[in-house]
């Protein structure tokens, strides 16, 4: 937030060419005593003069030559300086005189840029200022490697992002991340032109190694061309919610990328294939694996399984890997899952899962670590959760919201995982007080058995 | 010295525990009791015909208790710094009393009263009573910043012991003390209006729910603790149907008006407790509705953005959207999900929803579904809920939304199921919204859903007769769960892959040691207590953002030796 008003600012001023910044400075704390003799005269000179010209006298006549001043700083130095600010610091910096304007433009500080691109009609946020973009296009696009765009929920922003996208030809772009701070606009996008802009990147820079573009319209065959340009360089993608990617053009990107570390997407593109490919001798050590289980309406989507074989091979092959999981599935929808040992180490369910399943999950994830659950049915979980305790081992983090757990069972959970739960967070509702303990009492038992003060979290009464 | 006293109604619309009120009796030679209501400000203000209803009702019961003690209630029209200067010279008065308000607002208002008092000579006396305990006193123990945790604000008030007792109410020997004379047209001049004069068409409104007024008040406590009494269970009562209708015992408008002393129903609550089970000393958990209230109170009173995001130093920024359609869909219950509607619905005809309902709808219009912020929705509030006050109505908004107060975003209430489990029949909903009573329980919730034959059959067709649900709940919840991850890890600075662990933790109230409930009271015990120590954030730094709020700077009110000055945005 405070970065888009920043640069809103920073365009303000950039925008303006006369430095509103001049005229308000006192002249006499710009002059610096300087021992350093490797200040170069002639460069002063220059300086005074073109000062001069602009009205600006930025050293007293009378002043003797042991007086050095700011605008006589080496570039380098300067350069260390303007690392440290903002950009709307160093645009302001920038407009103070013409070597420190020069400073300002060097590509060092333009390898990193966020384009912050939202509507005032649907967005609180500011926008990064069309002057400043063109700016960047035009001097500073080759310098470019680790660029994002945050767009909100308006195609126009999104299309914005696309038109810049498309201008990016000369670049070296390493990292690229398309960001939806509302709702992704992406999606709205005509598929082409996001297909055309993106592949621009992927095409003129040779060297991608990371990109994350969740919720957008790209294809099979623009992951192709990422594949053929950047198949060495690729470490990162995040493709959650991609509906025009196939599991052949995922499996593509994963057979041919071998140094691939991080990997996100939906479910509907794991296949027993994928996780092979993942797990062969050229592959590197897979990292992070996340994946969406998301169904729109009930009953309309049949979820395949995988075998527990290809994620053997997977374990055996990355044997640290992260294999987060979401799931945004209906009760019915969950028989699929976990019937066999998973290597799930996170688990979230976004939605109403059954009793039954938390059972699986107690006897089929042993490498879990976390799991967060946002509702369940009326049924205490008691022997679910216990199990989980006596059979996940690597359990530190658990949440649970609309779920039922008596007070006896959660203390005797809390009492077998004991103080490697480092998060545990359970809405008071969800504690039902039995013959042994009541809400009040609770906290203290459960403190007990962490080794530090714990509470359950509250909603207001109100 | 002739003493004539003008007590000021704004809150604490009430004859009993009004402590300000009884220093305007005091050795007084006579008592006007005065409400200022600016006519124009009902067509201006965000403030909905149900709250004007209540207020108006609640004006008609303090004249009517005026008149059983011979005297009367001079509702005057007009602005407050208009009013007074008129009023200090017609009736000679000198000495003004009034109820404390602690918000900004009131307080930024009273201090100009109280200024421009002194300059007429007029002695004024603030006291507090709208809340348990003296907020600032809170605020101090707490080295001087308001507590962030409910944990942390319960330990404070563990500390503080008992509030201060209630006061009795005015009697008739008070008040023929200080009688004064009513002029023949005091109805005219300064009578309780009507909705009608206010502007308000009532052909269409249903009648009250809720009705205003001390009487209604005092005779709600006595049942609401007689059923307390009954049931003789002082835990969280089970929520079930009947918890979501407008209940009988409910007291919470009138504690917003102070039409109910807090403090009253504080010790009558504790001796009912005490009496039924003996020798155990209350929980705090017994008061749970007046901590909360308290808590938000406290959080607010030196903060004048704390109804907003921008500026609010507690807040945390969220990139909302904006959407004023779907914001109207929301506001007017045609969001196309059956639960959520008929709460809206519930809302706007009687003022009045049950927390966990106000839970749900929140949720939905900020993180859960919409997206939209949470400063819309408690303008909503504002002109809709009875109980609607401008701290605990921000608070609650802000604490909903997971945009302050260190919530775990996880916890989402499904538009859907979370319903379901509290009314599976949908009694509720068929109340609420008619087009959809002959619904089998099955669908009554996600009437989408429903086969087209099962639409046709009980007339009401998705998307003809109710809308089609204005969302996918399951995609939304997704995009928004990342969206929220996407704030916090930011303000965290956490980049694993723990959802629960991109929350800031903060442990300011494991540092206080917190007595067990078992423990009485006694204020003895705060002196063996350490001093507080500052809240610290966890194991990962505290976020710029959500520094403490650099001591808010707001003007400080005059003191006088007992008060302060006050009230609220709006000007009950």
């Amino acid at each position: 937030m405070a970065a888009g008003t920043t640069v809103h600012h920073y365009c303000m001023n950039y925008s303006c060419s006369a430095p509103s910044l001049g005229p308000r400075m006192k002249r006499g704390r710009f002059n610096i005593q300087l021992n350093n003799p490797s200040l170069s005269t002639p460069e002063r000179a220059v300086k005074r003069r073109r000062s001069g010209a602009s009205g600006f006298h930025w050293h007293e006549p009378h002043l003797p030559d042991s007086v050095e001043d700011w605008g006589n700083l080496p570039h380098h130095v300067v350069l260390q300086i303007f690392q440290y600010l903002s950009l709307v610091d160093r645009a302001r910096a920038s407009s103070v005189c013409r070597r420190w304007n020069d400073v300002f433009h060097i590509p060092d500080l333009w390898r990193r840029f966020e384009f912050e691109l939202n509507q005032p009609a649907t967005s609180y946020l500011k926008s990064t200022h069309p002057d400043l973009i063109q700016q960047i296009i035009k001097r500073h696009a080759q310098h470019l490697q680790y660029v994002s765009f945050k767009v909100d929920s308006c195609t126009e922003s999104a299309e914005a992002a696309c038109d810049i996208l498309s201008q990016l030809v000369n670049c070296t772009i390493k990292t690229l991340g398309l960001i939806s701070t509302a709702r992704p606009s992406f999606m709205n996008v005509s598929q082409s032109h996001f297909v055309s802009a993106l592949t621009v990147v992927f095409v003129n820079s040779k060297s991608l190694s990371s990109i994350k573009i969740d919720d957008t319209p790209v294809d099979d065959p623009s992951l192709k061309v990422l594949v053929a340009n950047n198949s060495d360089t690729l470490k990162l993608l995040k493709m959650s919610s991609c509906p025009h990617v196939s599991p052949a053009g995922i499996l593509c990107v994963a057979d041919q990328c071998h140094g691939l570390r991080e990997l996100a997407l939906n479910y509907h593109l794991l296949s027993d294939e994928l996780l092979l490919a993942l797990s062969s001798e050229k592959h590197v050590h897979l990292e992070h694996l996340r994946i969406d289980v998301v169904s729109e309406n009930p009953g309309q989507t049949q979820f395949h399984t995988i075998k527990k074989s290809s994620w053997d091979a997977l374990i055996r092959h990355s044997p640290k890997v992260n294999i987060v999981m979401y799931f945004f599935l209906y009760e019915e929808e969950f028989e699929p899952f976990f019937c066999e040992e998973t290597p799930v180490t996170h688990l979230y369910f976004g939605r109403a899962v059954s009793k039954e399943m938390l059972g699986r999950i107690g006897l089929n994830c042993p490498r879990l670590v976390e799991l967060v659950v946002c509702a369940n049915g009326v049924e205490p979980l008691d022997e679910e959760l216990i199990r989980i305790a006596e059979r996940c081992k690597s359990l530190t983090a658990i949440g649970l919201g609309e779920c039922e757990v008596t007070c006896t069972g959660f203390i005797e959970f809390v009492k077998r995982c004991g103080g490697r739960l480092s998060q545990l967070s359970i809405m008071e509702e969800v504690l039902i007080p039995d013959n042994s303990y009541n809400p009040e009492q609770i906290h203290n038992e459960v403190s007990k058995y962490l080794g530090r003060m714990w509470f359950p979290d509250m909603m207001p009464t109100w | 010295m002739v003493v004539n006293s003008v007590h000021w109604f704004r809150k604490g619309l009430r004859l009993h525990d009004n402590p300000a009120l009884q220093e305007a009796l005091k050795g007084a030679d006579t008592l006007r009791c005065v409400y200022v209501l600016d006519p124009w400000f009902a067509g201006s203000a965000n403030v909905g015909v149900n709250r004007w209803r209540f207020l108006l009702e609640s004006l008609e019961d303090l004249d009517a208790c005026l008149r059983k003690l011979n005297s009367r209630l001079f509702v005057v029209r007009g602005q407050p710094a208009d009013v007074f200067p008129r009023l200090f010279k017609e009736w000679g008065v000198t000495r003004l009393t009034f109820e404390y308000d602690s918000e900004p607002y009131g307080k930024e208002r009273d201090a100009a009263i109280i200024k421009m008092a002194q300059e007429f000579g007029v002695e004024t006396v603030v006291k507090k009573s709208h809340t348990l305990y003296d907020l600032d006193r809170i605020i101090e123990m707490n080295n001087s910043s308001p507590p962030l945790t409910f944990k942390r604000f319960q330990a404070i008030v563990n500390r503080l012991g008992l509030p201060r007792k209630p006061l009795p109410t005015v009697t008739r020997q008070q008040m023929d003390g200080c009688w004064t004379d009513v002029s023949m047209n005091h109805d005219e001049r300064f009578g309780v209006p009507t909705l009608e004069e206010l502007g308000f068409k009532t052909q269409e409104l249903s009648p009250a729910v809720w009705k205003g007024g001390e009487t209604e008040a005092l005779e709600r406590l006595k049942k609401h603790l007689d059923r307390k009494a009954w049931v003789a269970n002082f835990e969280r009562p089970q929520i079930n149907v009947c918890s979501l209708m407008a209940s009988p015992t409910g007291l919470s408008p009138y504690l917003r008006f102070g039409c109910l002393s807090c403090r009253l129903f504080y010790y009558e609550l504790r001796d009912l407790y005490l009496k039924v089970r003996k020798h155990s000393s209350p929980p705090l958990s017994l008061f749970g509705q007046l901590l909360w209230r308290e808590f938000f109170y406290t959080a607010a009173t030196n903060n004048p953005n704390f109804d907003r995001m921008e500026g609010n130093p507690i807040c945390v920024q969220i990139p909302w959207d904006h959407n004023p359609e779907a914001l109207a869909k929301w506001a007017e219950g045609r969001t196309g999900f059956p639960w959520i509607d008929a709460i809206m619905t519930q809302l706007r005809q009687e003022g009045w929803i049950h927390h966990l309902a106000r839970h749900a709808v929140a949720c939905f219009l900020t993180r859960g579904d919409l997206w939209l912020s949470w400063e819309s929705g408690m303008r909503v509030f504002e002109e809709l809920l009875l109980d609607a006050d401008w701290s605990v109505n921000a608070g609650s908004w802000m604490w909903l939304s997971c945009s302050a107060f260190f919530q775990q975003f996880f916890h989402c209430y499904c538009p859907v199921g979370f319903g379901r489990r509290t009314d599976p029949s949908g009694d509720y909903i068929r109340k609420y919204i008619p087009k959809l009573r002959d619904y089998p329980n099955r669908y009554i919730y996600e009437p989408w859903n429903a086969p087209e034959s099962v639409q046709k059959a009980v007339n009401c067709v998705v998307g003809v007769d109710y809308p089609r649900p204005m969302i996918n709940h399951a995609e939304v919840s997704r995009l928004n769960i990342e969206r929220m991850k996407q704030v916090y890890q930011q303000l965290s600075h956490y980049k694993g892959l723990s959802l629960l662990a991109s929350v800031p933790t903060i442990q300011e109230e494991a540092e206080l040691p917190r007595s067990d409930d078992s423990q009485s009271h006694n204020s003895s015990d705060v002196q063996s207590d350490e001093p507080s120590k500052k809240a610290s954030l966890g194991k990962r730094e505290r976020p710029s953002e959500l520094q403490r709020p650099p001591a808010c700077t707001q003007p400080k009110v005059q003191r006088r030796s007992t008060a302060e000055g006050s009230s609220s945005k709006q000007q009950y």
